[in-house]
């Protein structure tokens, strides 16, 4: 490698050696557009593996079913998670259940790009942010949401080692990272902070701003969110946090976020908050946007929690 | 709706062997007598699964299963019975599956709505009418295989079976699309739902013909078109069971009966003994095997 990878360029090459060595299949609408799905997807012919579909959306996703059952492992590619309305049908009711229905595998790596504002205009009621709750309730779907290029992956080769359909949430704001984003976990903090997806830079902000405050935080980093499991960080890093944990979501709260927090608070007796996107419904004006929260909006949460909790 | 003789050849059954005239009726046979009997023993409790089936259009898979032999996959969706048990699926697993016990041919969680059989090529169906369409069109783009993709009138109208056929038409995979006309999307007929037609406007350029379920007819255009796939054949068909269950549709009078109209024929191919002598084998084979089953289930229960 001439220099450290970022993000988009490691997907962008996985997915060429996929197709090229593995006669693998990339695959989504308007691919080839200016950027190249922000330099994620490489130029390829048909013939060489890249497959320009057609723009019925829910169509789309029953071809990506058919190429995983001919052996193709299609890598689906969604320019919006917000898309994911139409393309679900097949990727949640055939793919993730064949292995239990007919005991064959439906291997799909669905990549379905969050996005924001934050890179300049607004996206407005349609295309919004994240949207992998609606794919964690699914049995026998995989959902995971890495943010660097080693987290990607990793998800990447799991999948390529396993059978089942991957939802890998990813989002714009985190294609040009370079470097890992470790967990920071010490003891006797104020709060754990389980970011997801995007919300892992504003909880590195956040944290920072919160430390100037008085306030200790850890942050533990969420990548796989189903199956999830509340593993020794999770639970050590809850365990010694005086006013237990807060996830972090870029995607609404009454989803994967609180199905999570549940799990946590199940395993580990202390209270764990959510923080998403809000309960409302985005309008393209700046002012009318919903946005994942921002580092402010987590700094001032946290000092909340801790005027509220005696 | 259509006419028993929709684009029909005449003397058609004449240009086939006799064998493959009395395959053919073997297969009708299986097809009809094992949905007829199902209809006999149904009662709550035996069958826990919703059932569908194809009394009156068994000709329609029998017919396929003699002129595209061996298609690398089949794409079905419910009511596949005779699709199962023409291509060669075999009739135990089918009789198991029904009965929801491990043994059936998708370990019971298929029903007669979901029937799996990888021996034939025969892949599971997800219950919403059409996923076979989009599905069956990538498998055989991604593999370059003959590949037999079955709907019905009412799946055709999903937005992705339209979808899924313009994209075949512009990616040309080599897939037969099979439709299954009865006019009927549960009791509601077509000209309620849609004022298009079906080889006009939903075949998007591709070879396609409009026939009746009439078997030769079908052997004949289904070897004519697989010479140059994708191609779409609608076959307008009388369906006797109702939507589902095991009732007789009594909303709607049958234009045809297309067994007897296959007996006619073979009457006329001086073939009325062999007719007669399959019918009562396939009749007792199929009662046999379903009595033996059960007696079985009932011991070891």
């Amino acid at each position: 490698m001439p220099h450290k990878y970022t993000l988009s360029q490691t997907i962008c090459e996985a997915t060429r050696y996929h197709c090229l060595h593995r006669n693998g299949v990339v695959m989504g609408q308007c691919l080839d557009m200016a950027g190249n799905v922000a330099g994620t997807v490489p130029s390829l012919t048909e013939d060489e593996g890249l497959l320009e579909l057609s723009m019925a959306d829910v169509m789309a996703s029953g071809i990506a079913v058919g190429y995983a059952l001919a052996g193709r492992r299609p890598i689906f590619v969604t320019r919006y998670q917000g898309f994911q309305w139409f393309n679900a049908a097949f990727f949640t009711n055939y793919a993730a259940k064949c292995k239990e229905l007919w005991r064959y595998n439906c291997p799909i790596f669905i990549r379905s790009i969050g996005m924001d504002s934050s890179a300049g205009v607004t996206i407005g009621p349609v295309a919004s942010c994240s949207q992998h709750g609606m794919f964690t309730r699914t049995p026998g779907m995989t959902v995971v949401a890495p943010v660097t290029p080693n987290e990607w992956l990793d998800c990447f080769n799991w999948w390529l080692e396993h059978g089942g359909p991957v939802y890998c949430s990813e989002y714009r704001r985190s294609y040009h990272l370079t470097d890992e984003l470790p967990n920071i976990i010490e003891p006797n903090v104020d709060i754990t902070i389980f970011p997801i997806s995007a919300t892992r830079l504003d909880a590195i902000e956040a944290r920072n701003m919160l430390l100037l405050e008085g306030f200790r935080c850890n942050i533990v980093n969420l990548i796989w969110l189903k199956p999830f499991n509340v593993d020794e960080a999770i639970q050590d890093a809850l365990s010694s946090s005086k006013y237990g944990g807060l996830i972090l979501d870029s995607d609404f709260e009454n989803g994967a976020s609180k199905c999570i927090a549940f799990d946590m608070i199940n395993k580990i007796d202390k209270k764990v908050r959510v923080l998403g996107l809000e309960e409302k419904t985005a309008g393209f004006a700046k002012h009318l946007d919903n946005l994942p929260p921002t580092s402010e909006k987590i700094k001032n949460f946290v000092k909340q929690i801790s005027i509220k909790t005696p | 709706m259509g006419s028993s003789n929709s684009n029909a050849l005449p003397n058609l059954p004449r240009n086939f062997p006799k064998e493959i005239s009395l395959d053919l009726f073997r297969k009708i046979c299986l097809n009809r007598y094992f949905d007829l009997k199902v209809t006999e023993l149904y009662r709550p409790g035996l069958f826990d699964c919703p059932i569908y089936l194809g009394v009156g259009e068994e000709s329609i898979a029998a017919a396929l299963s003699l002129s595209l032999p061996s298609p690398s996959r089949i794409f079905a969706q419910h009511r596949c019975h005779s699709w199962y048990l023409s291509y060669g699926g075999p009739m135990t697993g089918l009789v198991d599956e029904l009965l929801g016990l491990p043994t059936g041919c998708a370990g019971g969680m298929g029903g007669s709505a979901s029937i799996h059989c990888p021996e034939i090529g025969m892949i599971g169906h997800d219950g919403l009418m059409g996923t076979q369409v989009p599905i069956g069109v990538a498998y055989a783009m991604a593999t370059k295989k003959r590949t037999l993709v079955v709907m019905g009138d009412a799946s055709l109208e999903e937005d992705y079976v339209l979808g899924a056929l313009g994209f075949a038409a512009t990616k040309k995979p080599p897939v037969l699309f099979i439709c299954t006309d009865n006019n009927f999307s549960c009791i509601t007929p077509v000209c309620v739902r849609r004022s298009w037609n079906t080889i006009q406007h939903a075949t998007f350029g591709m070879p396609a013909i409009e026939i009746s379920d009439d078997p030769w007819l079908i052997m004949h255009y289904v070897r004519e078109l697989s010479l140059n796939l994708p191609a779409f054949i609608n076959i307008r068909t009388c369906r006797i069971s109702s939507h589902a269950g095991v009732n007789k549709d009594r909303t709607v009078v049958p234009e045809w009966n297309r067994f007897d109209l296959v007996k006619e024929e073979l009457t006329k191919l001086d073939l009325d003994q062999e007719t007669e002598k399959i019918q009562l084998l396939l009749e007792d084979a199929i009662n046999s095997l379903w009595d033996k089953r059960l007696k079985e289930v009932v011991r070891a229960s």
